[in-house]
Order: C-alpha cells, then sequence, then structure tokens
C-alpha cells in the first residue's frame, strides 16, 4: 500500500525538473562549444538567451523543493532527495554560465579567426558534459558507485586544461600578438574545467543521496 | 529469568550491572532481554535498549507496536494488568527494577510517569495535586510550601497558577493540566522520567510548551517518551527508537540511534518506510 501518493508525485516532478534542467545545460555546453568552433554569432547569443530560461527552472525547482519541505515534513531519503537537488541545482546553473561565458568568447573574435584549430578543448566540453549526464544517471538509478566513478573523470579534465594551458603559452611566447585570442581560449578552457568540476559536485550528491554520507571524492589539487 | 507478577519465594540480591559502551554516557535505564505477556498474548520480544542519562529517547513506532507497554514495564505498571508478566532485566542504577527486594510503589516514585490525558487528582487543588506524591511518601518535616513552587518551576507552570494554587486542577486548561501533572511528577524527585504521548490532547501551542519542558527536564534527568508524532520525536529527543510488531504481533525494536541520523539516514529500510509515511 502507498500511502503518500500525492507525495511521491511531487517528488517525482521535482526530480523530472531536475534532469530537463540537467539535460538543458548539456545543450548548452554542446552548442557553446559548436558556436566557438564555427565562430557563429548567430548561435553564441542564442546560448546566451537560453542562459535565462535555465536559471528560471532552477528558481522553479527551488520553489518546489521549499514547498515539499515545508508541507510534507520529509525525511529519510525523501530528505536526502530534496537537500541533493537543491544542491544539484545551484551546480548546474553555474554550469549554464560557464557554457555562456564560452558563448560570450565567440562574440568577442568579433571579426578574427580562430588563433588555432580546436583539438583538446572540444575533448574537455565532451568529456565535462558526458560527466554531467552520467551524474543524472546514477541519480535517476541511485548509483553511488557510477557517481564515484563520474568523480574520478575529473582527473581526465585537469590534465587536459594543463595541455591547454602550456599550448596556449607557447603561442603567446612565440608571437605576442596573438596573446588576446591565446587568452580567450584559455578563458573557455578555464570555463570547461569549471564544468567538469561542478559535475564532479553533482556526482557527490548523489553519492550523499544514496549513503546518507558527504564525501568529497576528488578533491582538486590545484 | 524474573516473572514479575508472581511472588518471589526468596529474596534475591539485585544484580548489578555496568553501561553497555553503546549509550555513550551514563546509563539511565538500561533494558534487558526483556519480553513481556499480557495473559497468552507476548506483547515484546526480547528488547535491549540503553536509556542514557539526562538525554530525551523517543520511542517511536506504529499501534500495538508495544511502546506504551515497553514504557510500562520501565516501572513495573505492567504488571498491574492482571495476567501480564515481563521476563529479562530493567536496570535502575544498575538494579534491576524486577528484583524481589524491589518495592513497586517505592519504584513508580523514582520512575515517574505522565500520561496521555492529563490526570490531574479531581478533587484536589493544584496545590495539593503537586504535593499529593510527597504526602504519600510522608516526608512531614519538609516545607510542603516550597517544594510545591520548585516543582511548579520546574514544570514551567509557577508563573501560570501562582494565584490560584487553591483552585481546583481540573479548572485549568489541558496544556496546563499536564504541565500540573509533570510537577506532581517531579514533586517527588524522580530518578526518570516517562512520558506515554503527552502530547497527543493537547492542541500545538500547548504541545510546544511541553516539548520546551522536555528540553529543559533532560538537562537533570533522562526522559523517555511515547509518540506517535515523528516531528515530535525528531523535534525533542536524542536518541530514537523504532519498534515494530512482527511475527504473531509481537513487538520488537527494530533500531535504536541518534535521532538526528534516525531521521536523515536510517539502517534499517522497515525504519525507513515508517518515517517517511511508506509503512504498510
Amino acid at each position: 500500500m502507498r500511502t503518500r501518493s500525492a507525495f511521491d508525485r511531487e517528488i517525482q516532478e521535482l526530480e523530472d525538473d531536475l534532469l530537463l534542467m540537467g539535460s538543458m545545460v548539456e545543450k548548452q555546453i554542446e552548442r557553446s562549444m559548436a558556436a566557438l568552433k564555427a565562430l557563429d554569432r548567430a548561435a553564441a547569443r542564442r546560448v546566451i538567451e537560453e542562459d535565462s530560461s535555465i536559471d528560471h527552472l532552477r528558481f522553479q525547482i527551488e520553489e518546489r523543493a521549499i514547498h515539499l519541505i515545508a508541507t510534507q515534513q520529509p525525511t529519510a531519503s525523501d530528505l536526502r532527495a530534496i537537500i541533493a537537488a537543491l544542491n544539484m541545482i545551484v551546480d548546474m546553473e553555474r554550469m549554464g554560465d560557464h557554457a555562456e561565458g564560452i558563448a560570450k568568447i565567440v562574440l568577442m573574435h568579433e571579426d578574427q579567426p580562430l588563433l588555432k584549430p580546436l583539438i583538446d578543448l572540444p575533448r574537455m566540453a565532451a568529456i565535462g558534459s558526458g560527466m554531467l549526464r552520467r551524474a543524472l544517471d546514477a541519480y535517476v538509478k541511485r548509483d553511488a558507485e557510477a557517481a564515484r566513478d563520474v568523480c574520478r573523470q575529473d582527473d581526465e579534465i585537469d590534465a587536459l586544461y594543463d595541455q591547454v594551458y602550456r599550448e596556449l603559452l607557447t603561442y603567446m611566447l612565440s608571437d605576442p600578438r596573438t596573446i588576446d585570442r591565446a587568452t580567450w581560449l584559455l578563458w573557455v578552457a578555464h570555463n570547461l574545467e569549471r564544468i567538469a568540476d561542478r559535475a564532479t559536485n553533482v556526482a557527490e550528491r548523489v553519492v550523499f543521496l544514496v549513503t546518507g554520507h558527504m564525501e568529497e571524492i576528488n578533491v582538486d589539487r590545484r | 529469568m524474573q516473572t514479575a507478577a508472581q511472588p518471589q519465594v526468596a529474596p534475591v540480591a539485585a544484580p548489578s550491572v555496568s553501561p553497555s559502551p553503546d549509550s555513550g554516557g551514563r546509563l539511565g535505564i538500561g533494558v534487558r532481554h526483556l519480553s513481556a505477556w499480557y495473559g497468552p498474548h507476548q506483547a515484546l520480544r526480547d528488547i535491549t535498549l540503553d536509556i542514557p542519562d539526562r538525554q530525551v529517547t523517543a520511542i517511536i513506532g506504529p499501534s500495538g507496536c508495544g511502546k506504551s507497554t515497553l514504557i510500562r514495564c520501565l516501572n513495573r505498571m505492567h504488571e498491574v494488568t492482571p495476567g501480564a508478566r515481563t521476563q529479562g532485566q530493567v536496570l535502575l542504577e544498575g538494579h534491576d527494577v524486577f528484583a524481589p527486594s524491589v518495592d513497586p510503589v517505592a519504584l513508580r516514585r523514582l520512575v515517574g510517569m505522565v500520561f496521555q490525558r492529563p490526570n490531574p487528582f479531581p478533587t484536589m487543588s493544584v496545590f495539593d495535586n503537586v504535593v499529593a506524591g510527597l504526602r504519600l511518601v510522608a516526608q512531614r518535616n519538609r516545607n510542603l510550601d516550597e517544594l510545591a513552587e520548585r516543582s511548579l518551576r520546574r514544570a514551567a507552570l509557577w508563573d501560570e497558577v501562582r494565584d490560584k494554587l487553591r483552585s481546583a486542577g481540573t479548572a485549568l486548561s489541558g496544556g496546563q493540566q499536564q504541565r500540573l501533572c509533570i510537577a506532581r511528577a517531579l514533586a517527588v524527585d524522580p530518578k526518570v522520567l516517562l512520558m506515554d504521548e503527552p502530547c497527543s490532547a493537547l492542541d500545538p501551542i500547548a504541545t510546544l510548551r511541553i516539548e520546551e519542558l522536555i528540553r529543559v527536564l533532560r538537562e537533570e534527568i533522562p526522559i523517555v517518551i511515547v509518540t506517535h508524532n515523528m516531528q515530535q520525536a525528531a523535534r525533542v529527543s536524542d536518541r530514537t527508537a523504532f519498534m515494530l510488531a512482527g511475527e504473531e504481533r509481537v513487538g520488537e525494536l527494530i533500531e535504536v540511534g541518534d535521532t538526528a541520523e534516525m531521521f536523515t539516514n536510517p539502517s534499517d529500510k522497515r525504519t525507513e518506510d515508517y518515517i517517511t509515511g511508506r509503512f504498510g
């Protein structure tokens, strides 16, 4: 016998919204990188506009969560699901902001071409959005081990970030006229590194939801 | 084995047992392998539970899980029911309360109890209600006025009744009557205070006042509260014990732990189902 079907439905709706927000953020990361590769200013502007709907959804989820806490007195795994959601939306909103940041860098290029063909940056983006997707899968499946795996992948991002940094430095050293465009790409790399870091936070919240314990799984050594 | 409702033949020295390590601090009451019956029906099976000193222990669980039977064993109220008996130990200050040398009436003074419905003595004034227990234990030389005031202050009732000490106890509001019953229980300086659904007949404000009072009293004595209201258990208790009627409707202790942990991350699935309201 289910004694709290209305409450269960509301929690389900909260989770559906959370997953919707996650997929919106994933798309924003992919679209911002596509816009950068093509230096497509119109696409970049769409990414910037779309960010406000992510922000809007975030507040909608927050209101839903507050309503549930105020009216249903959630406990145990229900309480953890709601608290985890409240934390995850903050991280995902910031991920969206980083995607928007990449779109803004597209606009900064104006008429100038990219400094170099992009290789490592798209890889970082693919890993970062993949981490978010897998963290949300782990959330749906309540799979703490899968969530821990996501956190471990953050090391790959950090290694790529170092590599990009060193490569762009050589451009700047050999030709100071490239400093502007190299710096912009460095900002892109920084945004992507932050995105992966936030995906790690989302995955840590999944571990908390499943186990009831906070774990900092992959401490940023920088 | 102790069968409390049956007369013992020879007095046996009450065993002294040291507190078990899981309770943290000092032990208020130790329940050891306690089982209880009403006639042929077993109501409790093999309960072992530490009630730490100066903490509030909440006992939660669905109706019929044996919560009330358990606390009624702690002051030997259970055996008052015809046909009722127990097996196992309840240790108060290291001594088994079922030992034949223990006088149940004296025990009930040490282990005070507050019930679901406020039950002031109907024909007595506020004052007489508070000192009723003191008069029973015949402490003639003690200053009853002073003790009554002290008890009423401890029960956070003094300011409301100081001018109506001679009025009937039953003329007070429900919440005041319940605090009067708490004052009456405190007057005889109990070692432990048991509360069986103390707020279920009270409105929300009166309930919060009792809860405040529980938080204050826990500084002095251990309190055991049986409640159906899980939010109340979460608000007032330090430790929570979850009971459930298992096979043949016999009450068992499923899980006991720090209240915060029990309400955020219980270890037993049955506890989780019950406290999240998905029981059954």
